[in-house]
């Protein structure tokens, strides 16, 4: 089993540094859709199905909103060398990153030691205490909820974010109507807006 | 059944009739799954989020295979924003309602017998917030990222034709 992972892995660490490296969008975004697809499949090998079919069904949704997002640009394809300033920037800050996380391993406890201190517990009275036969829900909404609580905020502020950078005009003032439909755009607004594009 | 034969047929809008027709079959069935990934998250793997994200799935799917209209006419953005908020709206009441047993998200249900789907308390309630949260705001990103996109195309588009002519 650790020899099919290990091969998983080395297959995910290729297709992503494929995705990097390709000059064409299309073949990045499905090599990105194989690291995602090979992740799920670590999923359920190391017993997690839960986030296995959360894994599957997010990728599948990116990939076609990837696909999507890149087919209907006509500018498909990177030319031209990179930038420097990016470059070097991120390499500093990887770096400091690197700088920082040798001190900060150094804290925390060894992989695996205390063994499974918390998880025993939320094992032993989690279906008694909840009522929940899967475990892994239990711990999300009902130990964990204000974990679920964050990530539904985050979701939330993300999508507002969203909206308010797709649409095309900002908000006017009240006077006038804004029937602006968030970035939904009809063909006479296309027409009407295509000089200020 | 008439309005969706014609709705096939019509080439203009969205893909081949084939695709149209296969499309026709599936998504009752995805929406099923889904709401079974949600409804029984509390008792088999799943819960609000993946099944959230398999019901905007088939509205993506009818979306690519009809074209916007026809996914508009069933979720329009109006609707996915209400939808949304009232998800979050929902998820932060029944949070609330543990007051009454003491402190936030008390379980204030009663936990039922185990292995039912009526069981865990406000545990499917949570999961059905979160599935309508999800379903909504990610279908909403789509259509908003996905039309944008074709107002890049288009105007690249009219771009070649002007410079033709």
């Amino acid at each position: 089993m650790e020899i099919v992972l290990l091969f998983l892995l080395a297959f995910m660490i290729i297709g992503s540094i494929i995705a990097i490296e390709t000059k064409n969008l299309l073949s990045s975004v499905i090599s990105v859709g194989v690291v995602g697809f090979n992740l799920s499949i670590i999923f359920l090998m190391l017993g997690a199905p839960d986030i296995a079919i959360t894994q599957v069904v997010v990728e599948i949704l990116i990939l076609v909103v990837l696909i999507r997002a890149t087919i209907t640009t006509d500018n498909t394809s990177i030319e031209g060398p990179r930038d420097t300033f990016p470059f070097v920037s991120s390499l500093i800050f990887f770096g400091l990153f690197l700088m920082f996380a040798f001190f900060a391993v150094q804290e925390i406890p060894k992989f695996g030691e205390p063994i499974m201190k918390v998880s025993k517990e939320y094992l032993r009275t989690g279906p008694e205490k909840t009522g929940a036969a899967n475990v892994v829900t239990a711990i999300l909404l009902d130990f964990r909820a204000y974990d679920t609580l964050g990530e539904a905020t985050v979701l939330f502020t993300s999508i507002i974010g969203a909206f308010v950078i797709l649409r095309r005009k900002g908000r006017k003032g009240k006077a006038e109507v804004d029937e602006e439909k968030f970035g939904i755009l009809e063909d006479e607004d296309i027409k009407q807006n295509f000089e200020g594009f | 059944m008439d309005r969706l034969e014609q709705e096939i047929r019509d080439t203009s809008k969205g893909m081949t009739p084939i695709v149209k027709t296969i499309t026709r079959f599936a998504i009752g069935i995805i929406v099923i799954f889904g709401a079974y990934i949600i409804l029984y998250g509390h008792l088999t793997p799943g819960g609000g989020f993946a099944g959230g994200v398999i019901l905007a799935s088939s509205y993506v799917l009818l979306t690519l295979a009809f074209g916007k209209d026809m996914a508009l006419s069933k979720m329009g953005n109006t609707a996915a924003s209400i939808l949304d908020n009232s998800g979050a709206l929902a998820f932060v009441v029944i949070g609330l309602l543990g007051f009454t047993g003491g402190y936030f998200f008390y379980n204030f249900l009663p936990k039922g017998e185990q292995f039912q789907l009526f069981s865990a308390g406000f545990i499917p309630l949570l999961n059905i917030a979160i599935g309508v949260k999800v379903t909504a705001s990610l279908f909403a990103i789509f259509m908003a990222l996905s039309i944008f996109g074709r107002f890049i195309y288009q105007a690249a588009e009219g771009e070649e034709r002007e410079s033709e002519e």
